[in-house]
C-alpha cells in the first residue's frame, strides 16, 4: 500500500484504539486524583465488564444491538457496584494505604481473574456488533488530470469502529459535565482536593469514595462492552488495558484528566502511527522507550503540576 | 545480649537450620527450598531497593533476566564454562541497573513505578526481538554436561541444594551488612525524608544511584543461579509477571526486615503448591489470602512479629 | 538417611475422585487381581490449567482420562491398572520444572506426560532429565527432534511444527499459489514457522514476498496488513492466542470482496467455533489440521470410537455443550501417547521406577504404527534417535461452515534429517 493511504488507515486504527483507552484510562485517572491509591485490578474490571458484556447479550438474543445496548447499560453498572463492595470490603479497613492497596488489588485481581476462568472458561468469545458494515475509504492524487480521488486497496474502516469513537466522545463530555456541573461533581472535586476539609464539611468521604471507585471501574467497564464486539471476551485481556492506562494516567499527569485525554490520544494514535515506520516489534519496543523518556525527563507528566 | 548480636544470631541460626534441613526434609522439598532460597535471593535485592531505600519498582524483571540470559547466553551460545558465564551475567546486570538507574532516578513515586515497568516492557520485547539468538518466549535449555562447577555436577539435588544455600548466606550476610553499615542507614535516611537526607549533605541521586545497582546485580545473581541450577532461560521470566512476584514476596514477607524476604518467597511458594493440590482454582486461594495478609498482617509476617513481639528484629 | 524415608504419595481431591470413579466404572477389577503387583502406575499429567494454556488443558484433560478409562477397561499396564495424577502449571516453565519434581520426588510418579507449551517443556525437560524421569510431551514443538532437550524427554505421538510446515508447501504451491505473504506471532513458534515454510516453499519454485511479524498480545491488526504486497497470491497466517478472531475480522474488513487465497494453521481457531461472529470470511479458506474436527464422510472407525469415547461430537465440539469446541487437531497427541507409553512398558516388562530407561529404550526401539483405535489420528512413523513421530498431516476447505478434508499428505512429506541421535546419550 502507498504511504498516505497506510498513514491514514494506521491512524483510524490508532483512534480507535486511543478511544477505549480514553475511557479506561479516565477510570483509572478519577481513582487516582480522588483516591490517591493506584488500582491493580483496575484491568480486571475492564475484563469483568467484557464477560459480563456476553453474558447479557448472549441471554438477550433477539436482535445483535438489543443485546449490545442491554450490555452497554447493565455490565458497567455491575462492575461498579462490584467494586464499590471492594471499596467498601477491602481498602476502606486498609485505610487507603498506597502500598497495602496495590496487594490487596493484586488478591483482587487474582480473585477476579480465578473466578472468571471458573464460571465463563478459558475461551475467548465474541459478542456480535449491533452493526458493522465495511467502508471503503477514498484518497486523493495529484495526477494527469489534476486532483482526483480514488479507493486504494484495502483502505477501510468499519461503521462500527466509528461508532466507538463517537461513543467514547460523547461519554467523555458527559462525565466532564457530571464533574464540573453537578453537586455530585462538586463534591468529588472537593475531597479530591482536601479530603479532610471536606469531612470537616459534612461530605461522606468513604460514601465518596466507594463511589468513585465504583465510577472508575464502570468506566472501565464501558470501554470493555464497546470494544467486545471487535475484540473478544477473554479471562486474561485486562492485563494490557491496565498497563496502557497507567501509562496514559502518568503522562498525562496525574489527577489532570485533560491531561489523562490528551495522552490516550498521543498513545493511541502512536500506536497506529509509529507501526506504519517500523516492523511491529521494534515498534513497540521504540514506543514503549519514547513513552519512558518523556516521563525521564518530564517526570510529571504532560500537564502535571505541583507534587502531591 | 544486644541486638546486634541477636540479629547476627537470628542470621547465622537460619543459614545453620537451611544447612541441616536437607538432611531433614523428603527430596521433594529440599529441591523446593533450594529454588526458593535462589528466588529469595531476587526477593532480598529488590527489598534493599523497595524496603530500606523505598523506591517501589515494577520492573525488576529486567534486572533478573539481565543475569539470567548474561548467563544463559553465553553458555549457550558461547560455550562458557558456568564460572566466567556467572559474571558475565553479573556484569550484565551491572551495566542494565546503571543505566537503568541513571534514566529513572529522575523521577519518583508512581512514574517511577511507570517508567521501570516500561524499561521492563521494552527489554521483554527485545528478548522477543532477538528471537534468533533467544529462542525469545520458548527461551532454551541449558544441557546438564555444561552445568558442572570443578568436577561438582550442579544437577545434583545435594550439589545444588548446597550452592543456593551458599549464594543465599552471602547475600544475606552481605545485605545485612550493607543495611548496618553508613551506607544502608543513609538509604533508610533518604525513604524516612529525603529532603532531610538532601540537607544533610548527601548527594541523594548518587546514593539512590548506588542502590538501584547493588538491587539490581543482586536480582540479576538470582536470574543467573537460576539459570544455572534449573537449567533454562527464557522470556517468560521478564514478563511484568516476575516483576511483581518480587514485590508480592517482599510485602508478604515484610518490607525492610532481612528476613522477610525468605519469608515471602516460602510463604507463597507453599501456599501455591498446597492450595493446587487441593483445588484447581488455587488462584482464588492466593488471592483471597493476599487480600487477609493486607487487610490483617499489614507490614507482612516478619514487619507484623516486629511490630508485636520483637523489636530487635533486622 | 532422611533420603530413605519414602516420601508418602499425597493423593489430590481430584486424582482421588477420579480412581474412584474409575473403579466404579470398572466391573471388570478382578482382572487386576492377576498382577503380582496391583499397585497403580502414576503417570503425572503436565495440565495447563490456567494461564494462557488453559483451553487445551481442558481438552487434553478430558482426552487423557478417556485414554486412562480405556487403557483401565483393557486391563490396565502389565496388569497393574493406571491412574493419572495431574498437576496444574500455570502455563508457566518455572512452575512447570516443579511440577516435574513434584512428581518424581513427591508422588512417585512412572513417567511425566502431557505439556503442549513449548516455553514449559523448555522450562520442564531439564529437571526431568535430571531427575531421570520418562518425560512425553505433546507439544509439536520441534524441541525435541532439534536435540536441545535430553534422552528423557520424548514426542512419539504429535508431528513437530517443522514437519508440519514443510508438508503444506507442495499442497500450497500447486493449488494456491507461488508468492505468499506470511503473518506469524514475533516468538519462537512464529519464527519456525517463518523458517521452515520459507525454505520449503521455496523447494517448490515458490517465495514468501513479505513476511509480517505480529507483537505478542497484539488486540487491532488493520495497522499491519497495508505491509502486504499487492501481488500476494496466499496469505499463509498463524495466530494463536485469543485475538485471532479479531485477526481474521480485520483481514476479512481489510480486503472487503478481493482476497487472495488464504491458508491458515487451526492452531489459531483451536477451541473456537469455526462459525462465530465475524469469521464469515474463512469460507472457502484452506487450514492446515492435526486431526480433522468435522467427521469426515469416510471417518475411519477409529476416529468414530475415539470421539465417542472423549465425547466430542461429529462438529469437534463437546457433546454435552456444542458451543464448547474441542482442541481437536492437538488433543489426540495425549490419547496416542498414552497407548504408546503402555505399548512401552509391556515391550519392557516394565515393574517399577528402577525399569524408567528400559521403558525409554523400548520406545525407542519402536517405529511403524499403523491406524488403529490407539492411532485414530493416522498412522505414525518415530524415530528412534530423534525421539519425535512422523505422521499424516490433513489440510481442509472451509465450506458452509465446516472444514471439509481437501488433501492428506504422506509421511514422507513430513521427514527431514535427523539432526540428534538421543541413543548415543547416557542415561
Amino acid at each position: 500500500m502507498e504511504f498516505g493511504p497506510h498513514l491514514l488507515l494506521a491512524s483510524l486504527e490508532g483512534a480507535t484504539t486511543a478511544a477505549v483507552l480514553a475511557l479506561t484510562a479516565m477510570g483509572l485517572s478519577i481513582v487516582f486524583g480522588v483516591m490517591r491509591v493506584v488500582n491493580v485490578a483496575h484491568g480486571e474490571f475492564y475484563m469483568v465488564g467484557a464477560v459480563l458484556a456476553w453474558f447479557i447479550a448472549t441471554s438477550v438474543g433477539a436482535h445483535p444491538a438489543l443485546g449490545f445496548v442491554a450490555a452497554l447499560l447493565i455490565a458497567p453498572l455491575l462492575v461498579g457496584f462490584l467494586a464499590a463492595g471492594v471499596d467498601r470490603l477491602i481498602l476502606r479497613h486498609i485505610n487507603y494505604d498506597p502500598e497495602r492497596t496495590i496487594v490487596a488489588t493484586i488478591g483482587t485481581l487474582y480473585i477476579l481473574q480465578q473466578t472468571t476462568l471458573m464460571t465463563f472458561g478459558p475461551d475467548a468469545r465474541p459478542v456480535e456488533p449491533p452493526f458493522n458494515s465495511r467502508i471503503a475509504l477514498p484518497w486523493f492524487e495529484w495526477g494527469e488530470n489534476g486532483f482526483e480521488f480514488y479507493f486504494p486497496w484495502g483502505l477501510s474502516t468499519t461503521s462500527y469502529k466509528l461508532f466507538v469513537i463517537a461513543a467514547a466522545v460523547v461519554i467523555l463530555i458527559t462525565l466532564w459535565l457530571a464533574i464540573t456541573r453537578t453537586k455530585a461533581g462538586l463534591v468529588m472535586r472537593a475531597t479530591q482536593q482536601d479530603s479532610d476539609m471536606a469531612q470537616a464539611f459534612g461530605i461522606p468521604v468513604k460514601t465518596v469514595y466507594s463511589a468513585v471507585f465504583g465510577l472508575g471501574a464502570g468506566l472501565a467497564a464501558i470501554g470493555a462492552v464497546l470494544v467486545v464486539p471487535i475484540q473478544q471476551a477473554y479471562y486474561l485481556m485486562g492485563h494490557d488495558p491496565l498497563l496502557l492506562s497507567f501509562i496514559v494516567v502518568i503522562i498525562g499527569g496525574l489527577g489532570s484528566l485533560p491531561g489523562t485525554i490528551i495522552a490516550a490520544i498521543l498513545i493511541g494514535m502512536a500506536d497506529g502511527i509509529i507501526s506504519v515506520f517500523f516492523t511491529p516489534t521494534l515498534a513497540k519496543i521504540f514506543a514503549t522507550l519514547v513513552v519512558a523518556m518523556v516521563l525521564v525527563f518530564r517526570p510529571k507528566g504532560l500537564l502535571g503540576k505541583s507534587t502531591s | 545480649m544486644s541486638d546486634t548480636s541477636k540479629s547476627h544470631g537470628l542470621h547465622l541460626g537460619l543459614i545453620c537450620v537451611l544447612a541441616l534441613a536437607y538432611f531433614v526434609l523428603p527430596a521433594y522439598h529440599s529441591g523446593n527450598l533450594a529454588s526458593v532460597m535462589v528466588i529469595a535471593i531476587y526477593a532480598m535485592g529488590y527489598n534493599l531497593l523497595f524496603g530500606y531505600t523505598g523506591l517501589l519498582s515494577l520492573g525488576h524483571a529486567l534486572f533478573f533476566s539481565a543475569g539470567l540470559y548474561g548467563l544463559g547466553l553465553m553458555m549457550h551460545l558461547a560455550d562458557w564454562t558456568p564460572l566466567p558465564a556467572f559474571a558475565a551475567g553479573l556484569i550484565a546486570a551491572l551495566v542494565v541497573s546503571a543505566v537503568i538507574g541513571f534514566l529513572i532516578l529522575r523521577t519518583t513515586g508512581v512514574a517511577f513505578m511507570i517508567v521501570t515497568l516500561m524499561f521492563a516492557q521494552a527489554g521483554y520485547l527485545t528478548i522477543l526481538y532477538f528471537g534468533k539468538y533467544t529462542r525469545g518466549d520458548e527461551g532454551f535449555a541449558l544441557q546438564q554436561a555444561s552445568r558442572q562447577i570443578a568436577g561438582y555436577d550442579l544437577t545434583d539435588p545435594g550439589v545444588r541444594y548446597y550452592c543456593a544455600l551458599v549464594l543465599f548466606s552471602v547475600t544475606l550476610l552481605g545485605l545485612a551488612y550493607i543495611i548496618r553499615a553508613p551506607f544502608g542507614r543513609t538509604l533508610v535516611a533518604i525513604r524516612e525524608n529525603e529532603e532531610r537526607a538532601r540537607m544533610l549533605g548527601y548527594n541523594v541521586t548518587a546514593i539512590k544511584l548506588k542502590a538501584v545497582i547493588v538491587s539490581g546485580v543482586v536480582s540479576g545473581a538470582s536470574g543467573a543461579t537460576y539459570a544455572l541450577l534449573f537449567g533454562y532461560a527464557g522470556a517468560t521470566f521478564a514478563t511484568v509477571q516476575y516483576s511483581i512476584f518480587p514485590l508480592l514476596w517482599v510485602l508478604v514477607g515484610g518490607a525492610g526486615t532481612t528476613v522477610g524476604p525468605f519469608v515471602g518467597a516460602l510463604f507463597m511458594f507453599y501456599l501455591i503448591d498446597y492450595a493446587s493440590g487441593k483445588t484447581e482454582a488455587y488462584l482464588l486461594v492466593v488471592g483471597v489470602t493476599l487480600v487477609l495478609v493486607t487487610l490483617f498482617l499489614p507490614h507482612g509476617i516478619v514487619g507484623t512479629i516486629r511490630t508485636r513481639f520483637l523489636r530487635w528484629l533486622p | 538417611m532422611s533420603k530413605l524415608i519414602k516420601p508418602t504419595p499425597t493423593l489430590t481431591r481430584r486424582t482421588l475422585l477420579g480412581t474412584a470413579a474409575a473403579a466404579a466404572a470398572t466391573p471388570l477389577l478382578g482382572r487386576y487381581a492377576q498382577a503380582q503387583s496391583s499397585e497403580p502406575i502414576r503417570i503425572g499429567f503436565q495440565v495447563h490449567r490456567t494461564g494462557i494454556g488453559a483451553s487445551y488443558g481442558r481438552w487434553y484433560d478430558r482426552t487423557t482420562t478417556a485414554a486412562v478409562k480405556r487403557i483401565n477397561d483393557m486391563g490396565g499396564i502389565n496388569g497393574r491398572p493406571v491412574e493419572i495424577v495431574a498437576e496444574d502449571d500455570g502455563t508457566d516453565p518455572k512452575r512447570g520444572a516443579e511440577v516435574v519434581e513434584k512428581f518424581a520426588t513427591q508422588h512417585n510418579c512412572d513417567i511425566g506426560f502431557g505439556t503442549l507449551f513449548s516455553h514449559v517443556v523448555y522450562g520442564s525437560a531439564p529437571r526431568a532429565g535430571e531427575l531421570k524421569l520418562p518425560y512425553f510431551v505433546v507439544s509439536e514443538g520441534h524441541h525435541v527432534a532439534s536435540g536441545a532437550l535430553n534422552r528423557w524427554t520424548m514426542q512419539p505421538a504429535i508431528t513437530d511444527v517443522k514437519s508440519q510446515v514443510q508438508a503444506m508447501a507442495p499442497f500450497v504451491a500447486d493449488n494456491l499459489g507461488k508468492k505468499v505473504t506470511m503473518i506469524y506471532p514475533d516468538f519462537a513458534f512464529g519464527h519456525d514457522h517463518r523458517d521452515y515454510f520459507s525454505e520449503a516453499i521455496e523447494k517448490q519454485g515458490g517465495e514468501v514476498v513479505a513476511k509480517i511479524a505480529i507483537p505478542p498480545s497484539e488486540t487491532s491488526f488493520t495497522k499491519y496488513f497495508p505491509k502486504i504486497p499487492r501481488d500476494t497470491e496466499v496469505i499463509y497466517h498463524v495466530m494463536i492466542g485469543p485475538a485471532v478472531l479479531t485477526f481474521v475480522k480485520e483481514m476479512g474488513e481489510f480486503f472487503g470482496p478481493s482476497k487472495p487465497e488464504i491458508f491458515g494453521f487451526l492452531d489459531s481457531l483451536e477451541a473456537v467455533d469455526i462459525n462465530s461472529p465475524g469469521l464469515e470470511f474463512l469460507e472457502g479458506t484452506y487450514f492446515w489440521e492435526g486431526h480433522p474436527r468435522y467427521a469426515q464422510a469416510d471417518q475411519s472407525s477409529h476416529d468414530k470410537m475415539y470421539r465417542e469415547a472423549v465425547g466430542v461430537d461429529e462438529n469437534g465440539a463437546s457433546v454435552s455443550d456444542p458451543k464448547d469446541v474441542a482442541t481437536y487437531s492437538h488433543m489426540f497427541g495425549c490419547w496416542e501417547t498414552l497407548n504408546i507409553v503402555k505399548r512401552g512398558m509391556e515391550a519392557a516388562d516394565y515393574k517399577s521406577t528402577a525399569d524408567r530407561s528400559k521403558l525409554i529404550e523400548a520406545i525407542e526401539e519402536m517405529s511403524d504404527m499403523p491406524l488403529s483405535d490407539d492411532h485414530p489420528q493416522g498412522a505414525k512413523r518415530f524415530n528412534g534417535k530423534t525421539h519425535q513421530t512422523f505422521g499424516h498431516q490433513y489440510i481442509s476447505k472451509v465450506d458452509s461452515g465446516k472444514l471439509v478434508l481437501a488433501h492428506t499428505s504422506s509421511i514422507e512429506d513430513t521427514l527431514y534429517e535427523d539432526e540428534v541421535d538421543y541413543t548415543t546419550q547416557s542415561f
